[in-house]
């Protein structure tokens, strides 16, 4: 059966609980492609993935590989049949070397040093036939995340798998980072290996793969060959209408400064430098953006310029008061000098999970004015301030009474920012604006922030999301290592150099 | 996209039905292999508890005891903190209302002894509980652990004042003197007064105190600014610091708020019933607590119903255990146990069972919506 397809899914059905997460998926894909699976979020691509790798059991339907129907239980009847899946957070023992990592749960007998040898020999091969290269000796614990990213797709290749899923691969890796890994999987593709790409960026997806099924609401609602296609064409798939995938903004007029943070240091435990001499200024009227690989004192330095972390060095003006470490600016302080913030772990700090939608439209403000009221809270303008904001918005449903972790990921975000934006702040600082934000959402968020902006706030823009940054800021600042490597203006950033000094090298 | 699994009133009417009657139901076996009948073990604890005046009296002074450590467990729980410790402040507030009402003894009326007496002993339980506060908020130390410690300390405090400090002189039981004006009136005496005969019973005006709490925690909790951080601090101890809310500070105002109510089994116990200074008074309500306020869901109103089901327990336990031979005071303790065990630990148990037909439903709900 020399033509029958690598892996062929009919009618895969799965339910959690009421939620039908897949109907009738069915698919096909040919040995030696590289295949994406797009969606939005929650429109069942992990899933089905997750159950061809064993990790879920389908409700219906029917597995093939190689033509033939295969019951796949757990992963390590997936890995035995040929197929290895690398996850967005990796599976790795840090403290173990990249030899061991690759071994681990694949020794073969009692002892190690034969297992160990064999899998040297082994890596070597595969480094020389896929371009694979990292360290065998190294702790992975100390690699960079590309790097890990390639130990995970060695323990997949290592285990003899011949269709390698990945989920979501480059959220985490730099454009060179990207780049090496496309050209990973295209040298996986020439010897043979089937590829599954499940991603929600249509770019990457547009550059490496052959074929394309979208799916939403659980269903595979169309395929295309990669080549009769574009992104503009996969975007209406995904949403079902229309979407603008680009952004008018007219040129800045930045204004006096609102914020301006000087010599800012945060010392992790052990006394590592997780923010290093960090200075910035935000001036009104200005998107400043932040692009770095996550990790790289992002998360620190929002915590900081919001009140939440209180940093070991450094001074921040805002509001006309100056606060110097260690002794630092309150989250209720920095909020009455108009600094309203929108974490990027929305789940983290943006909301509880016992609140309804409501409770959650006035975190942050529970104690002003009309929520307020001599001392009881006033559950009907909570109730009416919701609706406000979720009409605003354009939160789905708008139901205030709802609880908030029950809304999708991209219908939370719009609260969270419809709440912040209409305390009219100076300054607003925002991580990741649109992370797990369906795409039909996105431009509608670049649009309120953009419109803030000309209405004369100052926003600092963190995102992960490097087309993000390049389309928003004004300014960019790279941050590496817990340092401001390099600054660019907005309309001259191109993506080979901020991808550089997002590795570190010196531009 | 996850849906509430079940409707709200299955979650907190028909679940802990089900748990109550999986409950009884082994119960009712441990009793049959004691060679006994449980439907007349069933009648003999319904009678005690529910058949007489007397009974009924008895029933809610032990419920009155159950709302204080129930409020107490469910306010810190909604803060995110296990107050493993109502027994030890329940201990120490009968202590800090014994030495207001032996202070205010003499040519104090009443109207004034009474409520500096029940301010004392929500004081001294607030700062029983407000010490394990503050070793967590700002040094870390477990609240469980800290809490548990502290009921010991509570206990070997109180029998050295009792028998060194406090004793009566000449007694021979460590027990103080006898107050005199801080006596909560009994609700049979003024029944009485009133022209209703009903039966002497220990049942206080505390019981209308207990109530009233529970109407101050629903406010609080529910309708202030205050509630709204406390519950934002239980749900995502982040994101309360997020919403301007110094957790540290927090924790230690909670855990005060928390062991005050514990300290008001002090007001029933001591002002209400024993009317003088004793050892052991708050047994068991401490621990208790935490289950009611488990069952009841750390609602007010579900902390009543649970406290009543603890209060028919204990008293119609007591009466069974004198009815019926076989039955013994432990087994009175097992049943309790096993309700606590399957309304708490195992609350979950019947769970899949009750959301199996919700899911029926639903699927068959949705193909139908989108066509």
């Amino acid at each position: 059966m020399a033509d029958a397809p690598a892996l062929e899914l009919r009618g895969i059905e799965k339910f959690f609980g009421p939620v039908h997460a897949n109907r009738g998926v069915s698919l096909s894909i040919p040995r030696g492609a590289i295949a994406g699976i797009i969606g939005e979020n929650g429109a069942g691509k992990s899933t089905v993935m997750s159950i061809v790798y064993g990790l879920y059991a389908p409700d219906g339907g029917e597995i093939l590989i190689d033509g033939a129907p295969v019951k796949i239980g757990s992963p390590r009847d997936a890995i035995a049949k040929g197929v290895g899946m690398v996850h967005q957070h990796f599976m790795l023992v840090d403290t173990f070397t990249v030899l061991e990592n690759v071994i681990l749960g694949a020794e073969a007998g009692g002892m190690l040093k034969p297992s160990l040898a064999k899998a040297r020999g082994e890596l070597k091969r595969l480094e020389r036939e896929y371009g694979l290269k990292v360290d065998p000796d190294a702790l992975v614990g100390t690699l960079p995340v590309g790097e890990q990213q390639r130990v995970e797709i060695l323990k997949a290749l290592y285990r003899g798998a011949r269709i390698l899923i990945l989920d979501e691969p480059t959220a985490v890796l730099t454009p060179q980072e990207t780049d090496q890994l496309f050209r990973i999987l295209q040298a996986l593709k020439g010897k043979g290996t089937t590829v599954i790409l499940i991603s929600h960026k249509l770019r990457e997806i547009m550059a490496v793969t052959d074929l394309v099924y979208v799916m939403r609401h659980g269903q595979v609602v169309a395929e295309r060959n990669t080549a009769d296609t574009s992104r503009e064409d996969l975007a209406e798939l995904m949403v079902g209408r229309k979407v603008r995938l680009d952004l008018d903004k007219a040129p800045a007029n930045p204004a006096a400064v609102a914020l301006s943070a000087d010599k800012i240091g945060v010392r992790g435990k052990g006394g590592v430098a997780l923010l290093d001499n960090v200075s910035l200024t935000l001036r009104a009227g200005e998107i400043v953006g932040i692009a770095g690989v996550s990790g790289n004192g992002q998360t620190e330095l929002l915590e900081v310029l919001s009140g939440i972390r209180a940093p070991s060095s450094g001074t921040l003006s805002v509001g006309g008061k100056t606060f110097a470490a260690p002794r630092f600016a309150t989250p209720a302080q920095m909020r009455v000098l108009g600094v309203a913030h929108v974490p990027e772990d929305r789940h983290r700090y943006g909301m509880c999970a016992g609140f309804t939608a409501s409770e959650t439209s006035v975190l942050g403000i529970q104690r002003d004015a009309p929520f307020a009221q001599r001392g009881l809270t006033n559950y009907g303008a909570m109730t009416q301030h919701c609706d406000v904001l979720m009409e605003r918005y354009d939160v789905r449903p708008r139901r205030p009474q709802q609880l908030a972790i029950n809304f999708s990921g991209g219908n939370q975000q719009k609260l969270v920012l419809a709440r912040e934006t209409d305390q009219e702040p100076k300054v607003l600082l925002v991580g990741q604006p649109t992370r797990g934000v369906d795409i039909g959402a996105i431009a509608f968020i670049h649009r309120q922030l953009v419109a803030l902006r000309d209405g004369g706030a100052a926003i600092l823009v963190v995102s992960v999301e490097l087309d993000e940054v390049m389309a928003l800021a004004d300014r960019i600042l790279v941050l590496y290592g817990g340092r401001i490597v390099g600054e660019v203006a907005g309309g001259r950033a191109d993506e080979r150099t901020l991808g550089l000094m997002m590795a570190g090298a010196t531009a | 996209m996850s849906a509430r699994k079940l409707p709200l009133w299955v979650d907190i009417g028909v679940l802990p039905v089900a748990n109550v009657l999986i409950a009884l139901l082994i119960a009712g076996l441990v009793v049959l292999a004691v060679g006994a009948s449980p439907l007349d073990a069933v009648k003999g604890m319904i009678d005690g508890a529910l058949g007489s005046s007397e009974g009924i009296g008895y029933m809610l002074y032990y419920t009155t005891d159950y709302i204080f450590t129930g409020l107490a467990v469910a306010v810190a729980f909604h803060a995110g903190l296990f107050n493993i410790g109502g027994e030890g402040q329940a201990y120490l507030g009968g202590l800090g209302a014994g030495l207001a009402a032996l202070a205010l003894d003499h040519g104090v009326s009443p109207a004034l002894a009474i409520p500096l007496a029940i301010a004392a002993a929500a004081a001294v339980g607030a700062l029983w509980a407000a010490i394990p506060g503050y070793l967590q908020a700002y040094r870390g130390s477990h609240i469980v652990i800290t809490t548990i410690m502290f009921n010991f300390i509570a206990s070997a405090l109180m029998v050295y004042l009792m028998v060194n400090v406090l004793i009566a002189p000449g007694s021979m039981s460590p027990e103080s003197r006898e107050f005199t004006a801080a006596n909560i009136p009994v609700i049979s005496d003024i029944l009485t007064h009133w022209g209703y005969a009903v039966d002497t019973s220990p049942l206080n005006l505390s019981f209308v105190l207990a109530i009233a709490c529970c109407f101050v925690v629903w406010i609080v909790i529910w309708h202030t600014p205050f509630g709204y951080e406390v519950r934002a601090m239980g749900f995502n101890p982040n994101a309360a610091v997020y919403a301007g809310v110094n957790p540290k500070r927090l924790t230690v105002i909670v855990m005060c708020f928390s062991g005050a109510l514990a300290g008001l089994v002090g007001v029933n116990e001591i002002l209400g019933v024993h009317h003088r200074l004793l050892l052991d008074f708050a047994g068991g309500y401490g621990f208790g607590g935490i289950a009611v306020a488990l069952m009841g869901r750390n609602h007010p109103l579900g902390i009543v119903l649970a406290a009543l089901l603890f209060g028919i327990l204990q008293q119609g336990g007591t009466e069974l255990s004198f009815d019926m031979p076989q039955i013994t005071r432990d087994m009175v303790v097992a049943i309790q146990g096993l309700v606590i065990l399957f309304s708490g630990a195992l609350a979950n148990l019947p769970r899949p069972l009750l959301e199996a037909p919700f899911h029926w439903l639903a699927r068959r709900r949705t193909p139908a919506e989108e066509a």
